[in-house]
């Protein structure tokens, strides 16, 4: 017979135990996300092409034709762009899913008792299939450019993953932040659309001045896109490597922060939510 | 017997913050303008030579205060006490939602709490699609649910609409269907909150009974409600919340009636200092009372009488589309009439945030004896007030039926006027 004890500071104790007992939970709460953004299949795929695609068009002749920016190499630099556009994509749409899914799952919070990191966690599935929807895009812009990758992109799945940690981290602290301060939501789409500007998805991270690249690199996601075009371009686009440890760095730095933040606060959200 | 459930000085302490009126959670905004409010106080004190005053004016709040009491194994225990008196709050604990601040709960066993029907419900999502959503999120495997399917669509009869959307659903298969998981559940111990107050009379017989067979499979039942029925045939003990403690924990009978005398007490007290209040409390009920036909309040009530009930209100805000209901019980906690100022044609055009409404009834159908009555304020949908034992009277016998005959060995009923005559018919005489 299992024996529950509840006292102040007991859910400390098995807490990773009990996030891995309740994995059921987290596979059917990323799979409804994933239900309901597909049920209307049609737009769901539809939506998760066009995005990259058209700012990807934008951004190719902003700064490749307006602004004749260099490109990575030989490489296209259309295929540089989007290159650049799927992790960043990934990244933005973490973020934004995970920071808002305690918000949207209030009733859940207030009404079951489950590990509460499943929530956000569940939530970067959803922009994990989209990632992976777009990535054929990638596949076809390839052939069209007759663009053929190396064995570099065999570490692709690594990145994917420091991607996904890269939003993990600070969407934590965000979603439980929301929790306490409602209007905390409005900084969302600020900190994307401001981290697409200073992050090097419209142009090469070369174009930066050599002096400055290692400051440039405490942004997580430098690292991240630098990974995603060594992968894809090859030798195009070597890997400038401390700018790279830099960002694993501070993307270790933020996850930290943002899980002992969210196991912080996490006891009072049934609380307040 | 062993002690399945053991409870030791459990306490939970809520801190109010009296600036963070309008809601539970704060405002970022809010937070800031207050820091740099507090900033620049404690710069003017400091400068002024006044000591500084640290903190915001918070309250601390026990909702729930050395709570002790032991639950056999099989035992259906029943949870009674007013709003805000602390049932919500033990059920939030032994389900794990929050962590208690001070004491221990020892359980041996599974909880399944059932804190609503239907938790998790996707509306875009189909009937099946649901049952399995709703069952992990009760904390069901996958290979259980699978394994009881059938009997859940059975249970809930929706087996035509399985493969709907449960946005299509009428009210009445939602919760047929979401009771149907939860009934599912085999743990060893079943934590219920007041789910039966949805659902229509034959499903709440089904539910209950099914929360019957529960109890006598040796698991264990902690039943919350306000239905002091339900409670009475479900649970053999009962224990009686007031202000965070356990006031009593005995037989189902014996707690019941201290539980409506102690409301009886209650409705001595002025209304509008009663905190017991659910809803939002936007609006609140000041005061109910009975008038005679020239208005002035009655201070004994005439089984027959024509009579009005005054509720009067106070609002904070503008009233838009409010709605007044008021159930009046007898002492066994049995509703007998209810009324609803949504039911009838003309809706109540009410322009001041203070005031009086009244529902004149014109023969009071009530037999003699000791009643009382639950009020409530509604606007558009939303519960802004809402108080158990609003107010208590007597009615005597009166001269009901125009005969000034009584009814005799029966009391706390409810009369309608009777017309007596020999039926003639050929057919019913053959028939016999």
């Amino acid at each position: 017979m299992n024996e529950i004890i509840i006292e102040p500071g007991r859910t400390e104790k098995n807490y990773w135990t009990d996030l891995w007992r309740y994995r059921e939970l987290f596979i059917i709460l990323s799979w409804r996300d994933l239900a309901v953004r597909y049920k209307q299949t049609i737009i769901g795929i539809l939506w998760a092409i066009i995005r990259p695609l058209l700012t990807m068009i934008v951004f190719t002749v902003m700064f490749g034709r307006v602004a004749k920016l260099p490109s990575d190499g030989h490489a296209p630099y259309a295929l540089m762009v989007f290159a650049a556009m799927l992790p960043w994509m990934l990244f933005s749409n973490s973020l934004s899913e995970a920071s808002n899914s305690l918000i949207g799952n209030a009733n859940l919070i207030s009404k079951v008792y489950f590990p509460r990191m499943i929530v956000p966690s569940a939530t970067i599935i959803t922009a994990l299939v989209d990632f992976l929807i777009s990535f054929v895009i990638l596949v076809a812009m390839m052939i069209y450019y007759q663009f053929m990758p190396g064995w570099h992109i065999l570490f692709i799945p690594f990145f994917i993953i420091l991607a996904l940690l890269a939003s993990f981290g600070p969407g934590l602290w965000i979603t439980a932040l929301n929790v306490k301060y409602r209007d905390f939501r409005y900084v969302i789409p600020f900190i994307v659309q401001f981290g697409l500007y200073i992050s090097p998805v419209g142009f090469s991270s070369n174009v930066v001045p050599e002096n400055w690249r290692l400051l440039y690199s405490l942004n997580p996601m430098v690292g991240v896109i630098d990974g995603f075009r060594w992968c894809i371009l090859g030798g195009n686009s070597p890997l400038y490597l401390p700018g790279f440890l830099l960002s694993m760095a501070i993307i270790v730095f933020f996850l930290w922060l943002g899980v002992t933040r969210f196991r912080k606060m996490e006891k009072t959200f049934a609380d307040i939510i | 017997m062993s002690d399945i459930i053991r409870v030791e000085n459990l306490g939970k302490k809520y801190i109010i913050g009296h600036q963070t009126e309008n809601g539970r959670y704060v405002a970022l905004r809010d937070v800031l303008m207050r820091n740099a409010k507090n900033l620049w106080n404690k710069t003017k004190d400091l400068v002024s030579g006044k000591p500084i005053i640290q903190g915001d004016t918070t309250e601390e709040v026990w909702a729930l205060k050395d709570v002790n009491f032991e639950i056999k194994r099989g035992e259906a225990v029943g949870v009674i006490g007013r709003n805000g008196a602390g049932k919500s709050t033990l059920l939030k604990i032994l389900s794990r939602i929050t962590e208690p601040t001070t004491g221990r709960v020892t359980i041996k066993g599974r909880v399944a709490s059932l804190l609503e029907v239907g938790t998790g419900f996707h509306p875009e999502l189909t009937g099946r699609e649901n049952i399995y959503l709703n069952g992990t999120i009760l904390g069901m495997s996958r290979v259980e649910i699978k394994r009881k399917f059938d009997e859940i669509v059975a249970f809930a009869e929706v087996d035509k609409y399985l493969d709907t959307p449960v946005k299509m659903y009428s009210s009445g298969m939602y919760v047929r269907l979401a009771f149907a998981v939860a009934a599912h559940l085999e743990p060893e111990i079943l934590v219920v909150d007041e789910v039966l107050a949805v659902g229509d009379a034959e499903f709440q017989k089904k539910c209950l009974g099914k929360m019957d067979d529960v109890a006598h499979q040796g698991r264990t039942v902690l039943f919350v409600s306000h239905n002091m029925g339900a409670i009475d045939v479900l649970c053999e003990k009962t224990i009686f919340f007031d202000q965070g403690k356990v006031i009593d924990f005995d037989q189902t009978q014996e707690i019941i009636s201290s539980y409506l005398s102690s409301i009886q007490r209650d409705s001595k007290v002025a209304l509008i200092s009663r905190k017991d209040r659910g809803g939002t409390g936007v609006a609140i009920i000041s005061d109910v009372h009975i008038a005679g036909v020239d208005g002035s309040p009655l201070k004994q009530v005439i089984s027959g009488q024509k009579c009005s009930i005054i509720m009067e209100y106070e609002s904070r805000i503008k009233l838009i589309n409010p709605t007044f209901k008021f159930t009046i019980y007898n002492s066994f906690g049995q509703p007998l009439l209810h009324f609803d100022s949504s039911l009838c044609d003309k809706p109540l055009q009410i322009t001041n945030n203070k005031g009086c409404v009244g529902c004149s009834i014109k023969k009071l159908p009530l037999a003699k004896g000791s009643y009382r009555m639950n009020v409530s304020i509604e606007d558009s949908g939303q519960l802004l007030d809402h108080l158990i034992g609003a107010y208590t009277f007597n009615v005597v016998d009166g001269n009901f039926y125009g005969t000034g005959r009584n009814i005799v060995g029966l009391k706390e009923i409810c009369l309608t006027d009777q017309d007596w005559s020999l039926v003639e018919n050929d057919k019913l005489t053959r028939k016999g």
